[in-house]
């Protein structure tokens, strides 16, 4: 079994308002091995966002906090960290794109600068070096002509160039973790797909990890070997690729398939829909936090929050339709072992 | 396909009870001004020459890349924007060449619904009011009438009649996107651009959004141009199909048969780009290289050559036209897939 390299235990993260501390993320726990590509998918506020914000600690930024839990890197826990330690980590060996690559760049730098500032940063390479590592990067990214383009601004760029270029920067110091959010979501389709495929040979040829955070379930299907469903602020499903798309088993990740209008069969027809919106954060319901939604919403549903039920040794939901099957234990010796 | 088939979606062959808005050959060119005298010194041709026959009662699909010209193009059909050359006849009508009073008339039969469901409401008016306005601007109806039709437009589209007085901000994204679609029909309006609706919406509350615009048109007889770049859902509401890229149409047709066997590469690029929900099957995909080209200085012939897995030197000299290939069939391509 491949080692752990990111392992995050029931991590709470919240942000102070004038209504007192909102759980932003509740109890959330997942896993990337070295060289697997996990997704976080769900709806916008189901705290996807938050959770990848948590890893980078760039959540103490963005006016929240860490309130409980761990966050495993290499057996170091991250959420303990000061930024001061943060900082050598942070682009150095966990690295992370945003979704919006035009506003990622500096528009008064030249690309070629802005790749070079993270190895003059991190590695301590001096300019020339940085410059000509800077432009075998964008040469990696696939960015034709880079000793030109390393010239040239952002803004004489398009999107999916600037992607590329972010990317370049992210993988500047060889990250052993990628977190990646919504990455391609303001590209076009066919940009989109260049990007998909650049991520995917670059993960071939690097052996990085990375942790993609998408809304969107075709990219989950065609990138991820793990997926996790994620629902206001907790993940509700998570599973291997294929048992979260054969076997969905939440009614919340069932719902969300089915509201895909898909490319094959009949069309026109009435979508499938899941009633209602996502509660407003800080304002869950009590018991399950899907059963206002939730079509098969029993008396216990309303009381009770449902833990972790194990489907199968690799696929686990936190509703009470499954509750004969177990209940996940902690799994703390695991984490010890590399500790 | 079937050759059997008499009718076909020419344009031509409908008599003009069927054709809603009939559009010849719109070209719509911004310019690139300059210096201190803006002088003029290029020209975007966001579109350069469609033509298009909308029929009534159907929902036309306008697929295509940001920067393809679709949302200008369904601008000119409303007439929000002027076309440099071309017409565009709504019922038999040039609308870009009536006057003040007449166009604003028109206006009452067509509408639009616009994508970012925060931008498009404004945020200092109460919800009765934003419903109602179009009721206000274009009716003599009492102030008591126009709250009653409010209520009856927002029980249509499923929304609580009692919040509405309300400011929009209180709504969610996705009942915002209810709001400005119960805006849209207040007048009982015959023809609706809706340009990327559903894009800005999360996939729960985008089936529920497609369901109602579904529902509406049944009703009321709707048409629609359904402008989108999420191609499964264009596949899922519209009856056909129009590709646009660099400011022209490539390829019109059925939506079925469009999707079954795109006969334009570009088409069939962009159908394959779009990742499905299965894993499992990552291997079908044609790449495209690079990006689209600028419209201000798009390639010569056709203008997808630059990025064509199959271009040939005719594809570099020579522009093709939009051509019937098959029954209800066009497209714009000198060698098209699975033409035989």
């Amino acid at each position: 079994m491949a080692e752990k390299l990111l392992e995050i235990r029931k991590l709470t993260t919240g942000f102070a308002t004038e209504k007192g501390l909102v759980k932003a993320t509740d109890a959330i726990s997942i896993s990337v091995k070295k060289g697997q590509t996990v997704c976080l998918v769900g709806e916008s506020g189901s705290g996807k966002s938050v959770t990848s914000l948590a890893i980078m600690r760039l959540i103490d930024y963005a006016g929240g906090m860490i309130m409980e839990g761990s966050i495993h890197f290499h057996g170091q826990d991250l959420a303990a960290k000061n930024q001061e330690d943060m900082r050598l980590i942070r682009g150095n060996q966990i690295a992370m794109i945003f979704q919006d690559p035009m506003s990622s760049l500096n528009p008064v730098f030249t690309v070629g600068e802005q790749i070079a500032e993270s190895l003059r940063l991190h590695q301590n390479k001096g300019n020339d070096e940085a410059m000509k590592a800077a432009v075998d990067l964008l040469k990696l990214v696939g960015i034709p002509a880079p000793e030109i383009r390393a010239k040239q601004y952002p803004h004489e760029l398009s999107g999916g160039m600037c992607q590329r270029v972010v990317i370049a920067i992210a993988l500047a110091c060889n990250p052993e973790l990628l977190i990646a959010d919504e990455p391609t979501t303001a590209l076009d389709v066919t940009v989109q797909a260049q990007i998909l495929d650049l991520l995917r040979k670059l993960q071939a040829e690097l052996g990085m990890s990375i942790l993609l955070i998408t809304h969107d379930m075709g990219v989950a299907a065609e990138m991820a070997d793990r997926i996790a469903v994620m629902y206001a602020g907790a993940i509700v499903e998570e599973g291997t690729v294929e048992e979260i798309f054969d076997h969905p088993s939440h009614p919340y990740t069932v719902g969300l398939l089915q509201s895909i209008p898909g490319f094959e069969g009949e069309r026109g027809g009435e979508l499938y829909t899941i009633r209602g919106t996502i509660p407003p954060i800080g304002q869950l319901p009590s018991g399950c936090r899907f059963h206002p939604r939730c079509p098969h919403a029993m008396d216990v549903c309303r009381s009770q929050e449902p833990p972790n039920f194990m489907i199968t040794s690799d696929h686990r939901t936190s509703c009470w339709l499954f509750q004969d099957k177990p209940v996940q234990t902690d799994y703390s010796d695991e984490v010890r072992t590399h500790g | 396909m079937g050759n059997e088939a008499v009718v076909t979606a020419d344009s031509k062959a409908l008599s003009s009870a069927e054709v809603l808005v009939d559009i010849k050959d719109v070209k719509k060119y911004f310019p690139i001004t300059k210096g201190l005298l803006n002088r003029t010194v290029g020209q975007v041709k966001a579109v350069d020459g469609v033509s298009l026959a909308i029929r009534k009662g159907e929902t036309f699909g306008l697929v295509g890349e940001s920067g393809c010209g679709k949302s200008t193009f369904g601008r000119l059909l409303l007439r929000l924007q002027s076309v440099t050359e071309g017409e565009v006849l709504f019922k038999g009508k040039d609308i870009h060449s009536l006057g003040h009073q007449e166009m604003r008339r028109l206006r009452e039969e067509m509408q639009i619904i616009f994508q970012d469901p925060f931008g498009s409401l404004n945020p200092r008016f109460l919800v009765k009011d934003i419903i109602g306005e179009p009721l206000r601007i274009h009716r003599s109806m009492s102030a008591r009438d126009i709250d009653a039709r409010v209520v009856e437009l927002m029980e249509l589209v499923g929304l609580d009649a009692s919040r509405r007085n309300r400011y929009p901000h209180e709504f969610s994204g996705g009942q915002r996107q209810r709001i400005g679609i119960a805006r849209a029909i207040a007048l009982n309006p015959q023809f609706i651009v809706a340009d990327e609706a559903v894009s800005a919406l999360d996939v729960s509350v985008q089936s529920q959004v497609i369901n109602l615009l579904m529902k509406l048109q049944k009703e009321l007889g709707l048409t629609f141009l359904f402008i989108a770049h999420g191609l499964n859902v264009v596949r899922h509401i519209s009856d056909r199909v129009g590709v646009m890229y660099l400011g022209k149409m490539v390829e019109v047709a059925e939506t079925e048969a469009l999707f079954a066997a795109p006969l334009h590469p570009y088409t069939a690029a962009l159908l394959s780009a779009i990742p499905k929900p299965t894993p499992r099957r990552k291997q079908d995909r044609i790449v495209l290289e690079g990006d689209v080209p600028s419209p201000a200085n798009p390639p010569s012939g056709c203008r997808f050559h630059t990025r064509c897995p199959l271009a040939q030197e005719k594809c570099r000299m020579q522009e093709p036209l939009l051509e019937e290939a098959a029954p209800g069939r066009m497209v714009a391509c000198h060698f098209p897939l699975a033409s035989v």
